[in-house]
């Protein structure tokens, strides 16, 4: 995609007047927080300064401070394996049947790192400069530069694990462009980069299970945070095999329990991908930081029935080559495409975008992609009354370039699209529609990757630190191993320096409290032997967050979820089925206790997006916007962080804002036309 | 469309099991085949009669959680994951026997779900490279042929999903532990441990009880990700080369 | 097992030469079967090397044959529950006949020896003593002919996998065209072994090769 930046008129930047508290009445407003470990001085120096500032535990003393990691997709193996490595005792969860099946296996498109390879002219302020801009200013300046400057490190360290990266015929390292940058500086092992990653660093995992470092518990699925005398002391976990609630005790417990796009039911998500670790800390005392921030991808494979499980993302350089379209008449909607003429067929984002056409960004293609099926232009298969997809159309690159080149640029994802469809996209128009990919919300953490409970450190796309409102493609992998492998080890040695702490003792109230919530949790989603199943429940939880919290929010339409999911989750726990028993593998048991933290969540991100009445990154208010439609940030008002404080069951959350300054990069607003 | 579905139903690790037979109407051909699974459990649930266990995560044929045996074929009859195969390759009124991967290295869970454990403690006798964090040297200090890279990378693609046990008459792991052995083994970086990571994983893969390999070819061409036979080839000779150098 | 295999091969190879000496009638024949007891002097005793060989081929056998069993029973005991249903996708029949295959060897192995080394067994009765002759006279026998056939189809199936499986045991099939080559290699000495030892007793049943 392009460079789409420029400088835009400041005067819509403008102050918002107060009377426009859109959430007024659902929030308590709290204290102002603030990141108070970054050092100050020069952008360069502070991560240097923090880890020279940041205490050692004693070598010696290793064997007996102990680590709890909740994941093992890429923040929490490098984690571990590297806490390992160190000499701690690390205990690692997660809940598939290996830890290399992590979700982050998944992403296809590479990892960004300044290596400046190319000599191109990328550089680690480069790179921090486009995560700032590309976030829409609404990410931290020291963290984003401690990424940019660690990534670097990041590449020689899977090089030197085995990771096979894509090479060029001199045998060093290729980069390709990607994600609307100037410069190459992504590097990729073909369409499997997440996968190759990840196995470099469950294998570094598993060497240290070999050494007696690690322990993993693996089948665990951490449904409680136990909380001692104000620090994070254990977990409870329910074993997925046994059914037995588990208990487990840590001197500092770190969640990588990746992201929570399945709230929306349908995303590029894992089936098991889940909000529950996050959740439980965040009842705990975690504060949630900008939970509506979504990321949405426009180039996914739509939904052919009702029967939909999970969304499929192919790769957005596809829009490189292919013409987006509807047709223009609502009548020929139904038609074979190659059956509609060229003149009734509208190419919006060339029409509305001249000077961008199909290369416009993610949130605008996407949001274009649901005006055009809400405009009743949709094609494909009518799911619930409405065609949802529009056509991404190959035949004049085709025409232009011939079919090999082509075949050879996407044949691999035009197989992948055929298998899944079952329609040739070589001669017929491939039909897409925008689907969650990656929330860049998450709990609350300081520039010490800790979160507002002591002893509670939160790593990967769990945290809500570095991509502000958007994140850059390639840059989740990145951000994930700078975490697990150069930050969060040198951070949580400070905090491990004042331990070991006190044992806690098994019959402690708090432990007791724990054990005894989750117990009565389970014991209750066994007994309401209700009607409806649980996956039921969660596809209207998400139809109504995509209806109202997707990619285009309104306060009407927002005031409206919040009622619709407070309803749905009273119905969830007197009507809920789960058959089967507690005491064994209960799949159903599992999904339901993941649902129930979904709804909580859903509502408050929805009031996050109420809250914020701007449009910026992936957040876009319609009540936010320019005279055409364009997204309009207001950042007098809304230039912070909003950290939501859970108050209780049936209080109102409390709000905290942490205010981002700027003092490298000057704010600007963004312009496509 | 309607099937007739053979589904192996076992309780927990201990108690026997048996194929129960359902019968699924309405099944669209767009349907995967885990989605035409969750259906059915969809169904058996507001039957009031307990849904049928399956492993799967990502649903996009790279994770490797899932995998069945559909009559008889592992991940059935296209060469893809489970969850990647679609109704679309079954004829409509067709009966599929589902049954979870056989293999004692791989004891059953509950219905389809077995536990591959045993993979993961294969890579723990050596199927890394000894690096620790912070101590690699620039990523541009070796130079890796492309073509060495290229055929890394190809073996690297392995996703751990044990089809290759499951279709092999033997119960042999041996593509498996040769996609690893050939990974790293042709990578500069790999070359110091060489001979006591084959040796180890080896060790480790039969005492697991995995069968012996007879290059019967099932493995390979059960694997979604189309590993081929001669990284077994490479595992012999990497094994030989060891035991000359007295490993 | 795979260097016994290939001692195997060998073997079958050297052997089934001879056996084509048929061809050249009585006396080419009985000279190379006593040329094999000769082969050596004075060097080694009187049928020193074929006793050597004799001994290495007995140690093949007895490494081969528990190679196949302590496969066989690892076999069993990674799978001790079966599939319901099972199918096979891409292995050749040879290849998952190996032990059935090797079992049929091994018995016709014993019955071979005893009809023509050891045991010398005349069906018809006649001399023992001139192995041309009792060759003739076997194979002139309808049944002893198709055993023997019988036989030479498992060592071309036994051989049409086996070679390749050597190499891959070997390590030598490290690329797609090794790979191809060591199959080709296998069909091709199924082929020729098989066919070889098949045309003797085939010509004798249709009387072209008589006494
Ligand atoms: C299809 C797709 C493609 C992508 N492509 C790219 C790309 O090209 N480049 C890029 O930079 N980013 C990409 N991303 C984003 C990126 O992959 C993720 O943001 C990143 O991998 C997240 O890593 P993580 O370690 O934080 O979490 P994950 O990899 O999601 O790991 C979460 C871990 O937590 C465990 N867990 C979760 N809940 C619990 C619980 N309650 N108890 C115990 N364990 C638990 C899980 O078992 C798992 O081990 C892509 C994402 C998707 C979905
Ligand atoms: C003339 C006789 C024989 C020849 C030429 C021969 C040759 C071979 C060869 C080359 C192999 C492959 C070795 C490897 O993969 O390492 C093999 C394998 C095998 N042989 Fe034989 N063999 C003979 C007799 C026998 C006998 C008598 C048995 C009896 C039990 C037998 C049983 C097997 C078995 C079970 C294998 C299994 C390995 C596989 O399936 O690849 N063979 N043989
Ligand atoms: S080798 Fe192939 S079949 Fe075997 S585990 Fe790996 S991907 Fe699966
Ligand atoms: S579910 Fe991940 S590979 Fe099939």
């Amino acid at each position: 995609m392009p460079d789409t930046t420029n400088t835009f008129d400041a005067s819509h930047t403008g102050r918002l007047d107060d009377e426009y508290d859109d959430a007024a009445g659902y929030y308590v407003d709290g204290d102002p927080i603030a990141d108070t470990k970054a050092p100050g001085g020069p952008l360069e120096e502070r991560w240097d300064t923090r880890q020279f500032e940041a205490r050692i535990a004693n070598p010696a003393n290793r064997r007996r401070l102990s680590v709890i990691v909740v994941g093992t997709g890429l923040a929490g193996a490098s984690a571990a394996a590297t806490l390992g490595e160190a000499g701690y005792v690390v205990k690692s969860f997660c809940y598939q049947d290996s830890p290399r099946r992590a979700h982050s296996i998944a992403a296809q498109g590479g990892i960004n790192a300044a290596k400046n390879y190319k000599g191109d002219g990328d550089s680690v302020f480069r790179l921090f400069y486009d995560t700032i801009k590309g976030g829409d200013y609404r990410a931290r300046e020291s963290n984003v530069y401690r990424l940019a400057q660690v990534s670097r490190n990041i590449i020689d360290q899977c090089v030197a694990q085995g990771v096979p990266f894509a090479r060029e015929y001199g045998g060093l390292l290729d980069n390709r462009s990607f994600g609307g940058v100037q410069v190459s500086r992504t590097f990729y092992a073909r369409g499997q980069t997440g996968q190759q990653l990840l196995i470099g660093a469950y294998q570094a995992l598993e060497r240290q299970v070999a050494a007696g470092t690690v322990k993993c518990y693996t089948r665990h699925e951490m449904v409680e945070l136990i909380v001692v005398d104000g620090r994070a002391r254990g977990i409870i976990v329910r074993d997925l095999v046994t059914g037995e609630i588990e208990t487990y005790f840590a001197d500092v417990v770190v969640l990588a329990n990746g992201g929570y796009g399945n709230v929306f039911f349908l995303s590029t998500n894992a089936m098991g991908s889940n909000v529950t670790a996050s959740w439980r800390a965040h009842r705990k005392g975690a504060y949630m930081a900008n939970p509506c921030y979504t990321q949405i991808h426009p180039t996914c494979i739509p939904v052919s029935g009702a029967h939909q499980s999970k969304l499929t993302l192919m790769s957005e350089s596809l829009r490189n080559d292919g013409r987006i379209w509807v047709p223009k008449n609502k009548a020929d909607c139904d038609k074979d495409p190659r059956d509609i003429p060229e003149e009734d067929r509208d190419y919006y984002l060339e029409r509305i975008y001249p000077a961008f056409g199909n290369l416009v960004p993610r949130d605008i293609a996407s949001r274009q992609a649901k005006n055009m099926c809400d405009e009743g232009r949709g094609v494909g298969p009518e799911v619930e009354g409405v065609r949802r997809g529009v056509y991404l159309d190959f035949e004049e690159a085709i025409g232009r370039l011939g079919r090999d080149a082509i075949e050879n640029k996407y044949g691999n994802l035009f197989d992948m699209y055929a298998r899944i469809t079952g329609e040739d996209p070589y001669s017929v128009p491939m039909r897409i529609y925008p689907a969650v990919h990656y929330v860049m919300g998450g709990l609350w953490v300081d520039y010490d990757l800790q979160s507002t409970i002591p002893g509670l450190f939160v790593t990967g796309e769990a945290n809500f630190s570095d991509h502000g409102a958007n994140r850059l493609g390639a840059s989740a992998l990145m951000q994930g191993l700078a975490d697990g492998y150069f930050v969060l080890p040198n951070t949580i040695r400070d905090y491990l320096a004042e331990g070991p702490f006190e044992k806690v003792a098994e019959d402690d109230p708090a432990v007791v409290e724990a054990q005894e919530s989750v117990r009565s949790r389970i014991h209750q989603l066994m007994n309401t032997n209700g009607t409806r199943s649980v996956d039921s429940y969660h596809r209207e939880l998400g139809n109504i967050m995509w209806e109202y919290c997707g990619m285009e929010r309104s306060a009407d339409g927002l005031k409206k979820a919040i009622d619709l999911i407070r309803t749905l989750k009273q119905d969830f726990w007197r009507n809920v089925k789960v058959l089967g028993a507690a005491e064994t593998m209960n799949q159903s048991l599992e999904r339901a206790g993941r649902v129930a933290d979904f709804f909580e969540l859903g509502e408050l991100m929805c009031l996050d997006a109420l809250n914020r009445r701007e449009s910026c990154g992936g957040h876009f208010r319609a009540e936010s916007q320019t005279e055409d439609g364009e997204a309009l940030r207001h950042d007098d008002t809304y230039a912070y962080v909003a950290a939501w404080e859970w108050a209780g069951a049936d209080e109102k959350p409390v709000l905290h804002k942490e205010n981002l300054t700027y003092e490298f990069v000057e704010m600007k607003q963004r312009s496509y036309k | 469309m309607k099937f007739t579905l053979n589904i192996w139903r076992q309780p927990d690790a201990v108690t026997a099991g048996k194929i129960h037979t359902y019968e699924l109407d309405e099944v669209s051909e767009d349907m995967s085949f885990l989605e035409m699974l969750d259906v059915l459990n969809e169904d058996l649930n507001a039957k009031g009669e307990e849904p049928v266990a399956f492993d799967s995560d990502c649903r996009e044929g790279i994770c490797g959680s899932c995998g069945l045996m559909i009559n008889g074929e592992a991940h059935g009859p296209e060469v893809t994951t489970t969850c990647q195969l679609h109704m679309r390759s079954f004829k409509d009124g067709d009966s599929i026997t589902i049954e979870p991967w056989r293999a004692d290295a791989f004891p059953v869970v509950k219905d389809l779900v077995v536990d591959r454990g045993a993979f993961d403690r294969i890579i723990q006798q050596g199927g890394y490279i000894s690096v620790n964090t912070g101590a690699a040297p620039d990523a541009h200090a070796t130079p890796v042929p492309k073509d060495k890279a290229d055929r890394a990378f190809d073996v690297a693609t392995c996703i751990s999903c044990g089809a290759c046990v499951a279709a092999c008459p033997n119960g042999s792991a041996s593509l498996f532990v040769g996609a690893k052995i050939t990974h790293l083994g042709e990578l500069p970086q790999g070359q110091a441990e060489r001979d006591t990571r084959v040796v180890n994983m080896v060790a480790q893969h039969d005492h697991e009880g995995f069968g012996g390999c007879t290059n019967i070819g099932e493995c390979t061409a059960a694997c979604p990700k189309e590993i081929p036979l001669d990284v077994i080839s490479r595992l012999n000779w990497d094994l030989h080369a060891a035991l000359r150098h007295g490993k | 097992m795979a260097v016994s295999g290939l001692i195997f091969i060998g073997f079958v190879l050297t052997h089934m030469y001879g056996n084509l000496k048929a061809f050249g009638g009585h006396d080419s024949f009985n000279e190379y079967a006593h040329h094999l007891r000769e082969f050596g002097e004075p060097i080694l005793p009187h049928e020193g090397a074929l006793w050597i060989i004799r001994l290495a081929l007995i140690v093949s056998l007895v490494v081969h044959v528990a190679c196949a069993v302590a496969l066989w029973r690892r076999a069993a005991k990674a799978r001790s529950v079966k599939y319901v249903v099972k199918k096979s996708k891409a292995s050749s029949l040879s290849s998952r006949t190996m032990r059935w295959g090797g079992v049929t060897l091994l018995v016709f192995i014993v019955w071979h020896l005893l009809n023509f080394s050891i045991g010398k067994i005349n069906v018809q009765g006649g001399a023992t003593d001139d192995p041309y002759n009792l060759m003739v006279d076997s194979f002139d026998v309808w049944w002893l002919t198709a055993i023997y056939l019988v036989a030479m189809v498992a060592l071309g199936m036994h051989l049409h996998h086996g070679t390749f499986s050597a190499a891959q045991t070997l390590g030598l099939t490290n690329n797609d065209k090794a790979r191809r080559n060591a199959k080709a290699a296998g069909a091709l000495l199924a082929v020729v072994i098989a066919g070889g030892f098949s045309l003797v007793p085939i010509f004798v049943l249709a009387g072209v090769i008589t006494k």
